[in-house]
């Protein structure tokens, strides 16, 4: 087994008006950054876990965002990168 | 009749919802969250708060709690469930009825007194209504905003399960005035066997005149005339 650190990102879906988005766009524009198109924001999720491989904790995490961590109806999740930690196995 | 009442840590309106069912003049039975036993109720109440925090997203941990197990089977058995406020919220992530609810279009959190139309009485929850009058009940949530796809909406409006919709006063269209954004200005839906209802306004804050309002209270009554007009009582009677 051996430690992997794990990634989350979590979006609202296109689709879904996103006030607190539009809110931080009005507020960098008020700031003068004045290039800003678009401001969408999401969570942001680190998760220490074990797994046997990288493929297992990928795999155990997906379960996670499918019961849990993401609302199918608003929501959409990726995984933003996977590290390992330590090998318990050597 | 005996409504079954909801605590799990960070409810706050478990106690107005007994006090109002007390004022209809019926029983109030707490059921805590740890427990699979609703304790004989004939409806089930899920009232509001922040259960579990709302931590991740609001109801999204409160729907594995051991109670919502027996809510669940509760559900399939044909029995009431109204989901108030996060009660509301609680039963969107628990997939017993559609949609989602997010943040308030205003990014505020609203208190103040809102106005419903009934959309429908075929519910338990609105029999004793009438169909176009307009309800006074008051909201209180930063997120209440109701979403669903474009399929879904079609089919609640389709099938008459937009229960409670936000309107003006008057009973106009709503416009820029309602309380979060949502969607087709829903307020409250049902489910496909309409014997689910959530609603982001607290019918338990609109129950004596005192509070400006006794709306909220008709509606507790039609959820006991409702079953003891349908015999219902002798069904719940067989689940004690």
């Amino acid at each position: 087994m051996a430690g992997f650190a794990v990634d989350v990102v979590v979006t609202l879906r296109p689709v879904v008006n996103d006030p607190q988005g539009l809110s931080v766009l009005a507020g960098l524009r008020s700031l003068g950054f004045s290039e800003v198109e678009s401001a969408r924001v999401g969570k942001f999720i680190e998760l220490t876990l074990t797994a046997d491989s990288e493929t297992g904790a990928r795999s155990r995490v997906t379960e996670m965002c499918e019961r849990l961590l993401r609302n199918p109806v608003i929501e959409d999740w990726r995984i933003d990168s996977v590290r390992t930690l330590s090998d318990t196995t050597a | 009749m005996r409504f079954g009442i909801a605590v799990f840590p960070g409810t706050w309106s478990d106690h107005d919802c007994a006090h109002a069912v007390r004022l209809a003049g019926h029983e109030a039975a707490m059921l805590w969250h740890k427990d699979r036993d609703l304790r004989g109720s004939d409806c089930v109440i899920l009232p509001g708060g922040f259960a579990y925090g709302d931590h991740l997203r609001c109801g999204a941990i409160a729907r594995f709690a051991p109670l919502m197990e027996a809510v669940t089977d509760f559900v399939d058995e044909g029995g009431l469930v109204w989901g108030i406020c996060n009660g509301f919220q609680i039963l969107c992530e628990a997939h017993l009825l559609p949609g989602a609810l997010t943040r308030n279009a205003s990014l505020q959190f609203r208190c103040e007194p809102s106005w419903l139309r009934v959309e429908t009485a075929r519910s338990a929850f609105t029999a004793s209504l009438r169909v176009g009058e307009v309800l006074q009940i008051p909201v209180s949530h930063g997120e209440g905003r109701y979403v669903a796809d474009a399929p879904t909406l079609a089919t609640l409006e389709r099938e008459g399960r937009i229960a409670l919709r936000y309107v003006a006063p008057d009973g106009s269209a709503v416009g820029e005035s309602s309380p979060n954004g949502s969607m087709h200005d829903i307020a409250g839906v049902l489910s496909e066997r309409r014997t689910v209802l959530g609603m982001m306004p607290h019918p338990e804050r609109a129950c004596e005149r005192l509070l400006g309002s006794t709306d909220g209270l008709r509606m507790f009554t039609s959820v006991a005339q409702s079953l003891a007009r349908h015999g219902e009582f002798a069904a719940a009677g067989g689940r004690r």
